[in-house]
C-alpha cells in the first residue's frame, strides 16, 4: 500500500530526524561492539589491538570504497578478491623477475606498486567495457572474471605459494609494518582513500552524475549524462582501489597463493551494504562504507579475544550482527 | 533394499571378476587417477606427485597406463570417474575422495564394474565399496607435536592452537594433540581457533592471541602455510616469549627453514608429505601389473623432523 504523502510539517520534522537515526544504524552497532568487547576483554580497548583491527581493516576498507561508487551506479563487482590475489601474483613475479635486472630494491619495489595500480586500472577498465559496450550484466563479467583471475593465479604459482625475493620483503615490508605518527601506514593510506572518496563521490560532478545513474538510469542518459563513461570509470576506479589494497596486502607476507583474497568480494559488498548503501544503487556515502569495513573486522577480533561462543559459531556472529545492523536501517529506502 | 543393492553389487563384483580375469593374463594395466584440483599448497603438492608417478611408473612399466584427472568439486569428481570407466575403460583406480559421503556411491559404482579401487587419504563410509585403503596417520600428526612441544618447554607452559576448516582430519588432529598433551599436565592450551590452513587467517588469529595473552610459550600452528603468518605476527609484535612455533606437513619452504636453522622457533615438524599419493599409485600399480592385490590397510605414518633428518624431507621441485 503506498502511503500518503505527509504534508504535517512536524511530522516531516519528526520523519527526517528518524531517518537520521536510521542512518546511524551502523556507527550505533560500532559502539555497541566496542563497549560489549571491551567489557568482555580489557585489552580490546588497547591502542596496540586498535591498530591491529584497523590495519586488517585497510584491505577490505579500500576495495569497499571503490565498491561503493560501483554499487551506487547501480553495478556490482563480484571478482576483487580474485583479481587482488591476480595482482599481488603478478606483482610478486615481476619484480623477482625485475630485481637482477633494475639491480636496486627499492627501485624493483616502486616498479612494483606502480604495476599493481596500471593492473587494477587495466582489469576495472575490462570490466566496464565489457559491461557498458558489451551490454552484458555486470553480475555475469564479474562472475566470469571472479573464476579467470584466480585460476591465472594458481596457475601461475601451479597450486603453490608465490613467494617474494627476502632482499624485496625486507625493503619492502614497511609500507604494511612501518608507521607514521604512530599510526601504521595502511590505516593513513585507507584515510586518504576514503577522504579522497568521499569529496568525489559527494563535491565533483561526476560523484553526482554516478548517484544519478544509479537511482534512474533513463533519466540521467535524457539529461545528456554520457552514463557508458561514467559507468567505465566507476569500474576503473574500483580496480585502482583494488590495486592500492594490493600494494598494501604484499608486503605483509610476502606471498600470495590460490587462497589470498578468498571471499573478500563478499566482504567488501558487505561492508557498503551494512554502511546504508542500497544494493540497488541511487545513495549512499563513504562514511558508512568505512564504518560498515570496521565494523565486519572489530566482529572477528572480538570472537579471537574471547572464547565464551564456540568456534564453529563464529560465521553466524557476524551473520547475525550483520542482519542486526541491516535491520536498523530497513526503510531508508 | 539396501540388502538388495548390497547382493546385487557383490554379484556384479564377482561376475566382473571372472569376466576380466582373462585380460589380467595379458597385465594391461589402465590405472586412472581422480585427485581434487590444486587449490591450495598441499593440493598442488598432491597433484606434483600423481604426475611424478605417472611419469616414473609408465617408463618403467611398457604394460601400464596412468591417466590423472582433477576436479574442483565432488559433482565434478562424480562425473570424472564415469568418463575414466566408459571412456578411457580403466581397470584400477587410485582416487582422493573429495568428499566421503559424496563419493561412496560413485566409486562403489566403479568397483561393482570390476575396476581394482584403492582409496587414499579421506576414507569413504562404506569400506566395501574399496579394495584398499592408503592413507597417512592424522592421529600421529597430533601426537608428534604434543610429545615434541611437552618435552621442549619442559612439561610447563602456555600452548595456543590454530586448527585448520572444520573437518574430520582437524578433529582427528586436535583430538590427538590434546591427547598427548595429558601427559603433561604442566601445559596449558590456552585457545583453539580456527585459521583455515591459510596464511592471512593464521596472521589475524595470532595477533589477537597475542593481544589477548601475555605470556605464550609455544605455537601449534598445525600446518606450515599457518606457521608462516604467525611467525609474522609475532614479528611484528616484538614478541619474545614465544620460544617454539610447530607447523606441521612439511612444506618445503619450512623444511628448508628447519634444514638451514634460520629461525630459532622452528625446531621440528612432523610428516604429511602429499608423496602419499605417490605411494598409493607406485603399490597399486605394481600390485595389478601382477595382478597381486593390496593389504586392506596401508597407513603411513607421520614421523618427527628434526634438523638432522630434513633432509629426507626435503623435496624443492614439489610446489608444497
Amino acid at each position: 500500500m503506498p502511503q500518503e504523502p505527509t504534508e504535517n510539517t512536524t511530522l516531516g520534522h519528526a520523519s527526517r530526524w528518524l531517518g537520521q537515526l536510521q542512518g546511524m544504524g551502523p556507527v550505533i552497532g560500532l559502539v555497541v561492539l566496542c563497549v560489549v568487547g571491551t567489557l568482555l576483554n580489557s585489552n580490546f580497548a588497547t591502542l596496540d589491538n586498535i591498530t591491529n583491527v584497523l590495519t586488517r581493516t585497510a584491505f577490505i576498507g579500500i576495495i569497499a570504497v571503490g565498491m561503493c561508487f560501483v554499487i551506487v551506479s547501480g553495478g556490482i563487482d563480484l571478482s576483487v578478491g580474485s583479481m587482488a590475489a591476480l595482482i599481488a601474483g603478478s606483482v610478486i613475479l615481476a619484480m623477482n623477475q625485475l630485481a637482477p635486472v633494475l639491480g636496486t630494491p627499492v627501485g624493483t619495489v616502486v616498479m612494483g606498486m606502480a604495476l599493481a595500480l596500471v593492473l587494477g586500472a587495466a582489469f576495472g577498465l575490462a570490466h566496464g567495457l565489457l559491461i557498458t559496450k558489451g551490454r552484458i550484466e555486470p553480475f555475469i563479467v564479474t562472475l566470469g572474471t571472479l573464476g579467470i583471475f584466480r585460476a591465472y593465479l594458481t596457475y601461475f604459482s601451479n597450486g603453490g605459494a608465490i613467494t617474494l625475493d627476502n632482499e624485496l620483503t625486507d625493503v619492502y615490508s614497511p609500507v604494511y609494518y612501518g608507521s607514521v605518527a604512530g599510526i601504521p601506514i595502511p590505516v593513513w593510506v585507507f584515510l586518504a582513500v576514503a577522504l579522497l572518496g568521499s569529496v568525489i563521490l559527494n563535491r565533483t560532478t561526476f560523484g553526482r552524475y554516478v548517484q544519478a545513474i544509479g537511482s534512474n538510469e533513463q533519466v540521467a542518459r535524457y539529461a545528456a549524462v554520457d552514463v557508458d563513461r561514467v559507468k567505465v570509470l566507476t569500474y576503473v576506479l574500483l580496480g585502482v582501489c583494488v590495486g592500492i589494497a594490493t600494494l598494501l596486502y604484499v608486503p605483509r607476507l610476502g606471498s600470495a597463493s590460490p587462497t589470498t583474497g578468498l571471499l573478500w568480494e563478499l566482504e567488501a559488498i558487505a561492508a557498503v551494504i551494512v554502511g546504508g548503501t542500497a544494493l540497488k544503487g541511487g545513495a549512499g556515502t563513504i562514511t558508512g562504507t568505512v564504518v560498515g569495513a570496521v565494523l565486519l573486522s572489530v566482529i572477528s577480533n572480538i570472537l579471537n579475544l574471547t572464547s565464551i561462543i564456540s568456534v564453529y559459531l563464529n560465521a553466524a556472529v557476524q551473520g547475525f550482527v550483520i542482519i542486526a545492523v541491516a535491520f536498523m536501517q530497513r526503510s531508508k529506502r | 533394499m539396501k540388502k538388495i543393492t548390497r547382493r546385487l553389487a557383490l554379484t556384479a563384483v564377482a561376475m566382473a571378476a571372472l569376466g576380466s580375469a582373462p585380460s589380467f593374463a595379458q597385465n594391461k594395466v589402465v590405472l586412472g587417477v581422480s585427485i581434487p584440483a590444486a587449490t591450495h599448497s598441499f593440493m598442488a603438492g598432491v597433484v606434483f606427485w600423481a604426475n611424478q608417478a605417472k611419469a616414473e611408473l609408465e617408463k618403467a612399466n611398457p604394460g601400464l597406463e596412468v591417466i590423472v584427472k582433477t576436479a574442483s568439486g565432488s559433482p565434478e569428481q562424480a562425473n570424472q570417474l564415469q568418463d575414466l570407466l566408459t571412456v578411457n575403460k580403466i581397470n584400477a583406480l587410485v582416487v582422493l575422495p573429495f568428499e566421503s559421503a559424496a563419493l561412496t556411491k560413485p566409486v562403489a559404482q566403479l568397483k561393482g564394474k570390476g575396476v581394482y579401487v584403492t582409496v587414499v587419504d579421506r576414507g569413504l563410509t562404506d569400506t566395501s565399496a574399496q579394495d584398499a585403503y592408503v592413507a597417512p596417520n592424522n592421529t600421529t600428526f597430533g601426537e608428534v607435536p604434543a610429545a615434541y612441544i611437552g618435552k621442549a618447554l619442559g612439561g610447563k607452559g602456555n600452548v595456543v592452537v590454530l586448527r585448520g576448516i572444520a573437518s574430520n582430519v582437524d578433529n582427528e588432529r586436535n583430538d590427538a594433540f590434546n591427547a598427548g598433551l595429558k601427559a603433561f599436565p604442566g601445559i596449558k592450551v590456552l585457545d583453539a581457533k580456527y585459521g583455515n590452513w591459510n596464511r592471512d587467517d593464521a596472521f589475524k588469529v595470532m595477533q589477537d592471541y597475542l593481544t589477548r595473552f601475555p605470556q605464550i610459550d609455544a605455537v601449534w600452528a598445525a600446518d606450515d602455510d599457518m606457521s608462516v603468518g604467525v611467525l609474522k605476527a609475532i614479528d611484528q609484535a616484538k614478541r619474545t616469549d614465544i620460544k617454539l612455533v610447530f607447523g606441521g606437513a612439511g612444506a618445503k619452504g619450512s623444511i628448508k627453514t628447519l634444514m638451514d636453522g634460520s629461525d630459532p622457533r622452528i625446531q621440528a615438524n612432523v610428516s604429511y608429505s602429499p608423496k602419499f599419493i605417490y605411494d598409493a599409485v607406485k603399490m597399486t600399480a605394481e600390485a595389478r601389473l601382477k595382478g597381486a592385490k593390496l593389504p586392506a590397510n596401508t597407513i603411513i605414518p607421520s614421523v618427527l623432523i628434526t634438523k638432522d633428518t630434513a633432509r629426507n624431507f626435503y623435496f624443492p621441485n614439489s610446489p608444497f
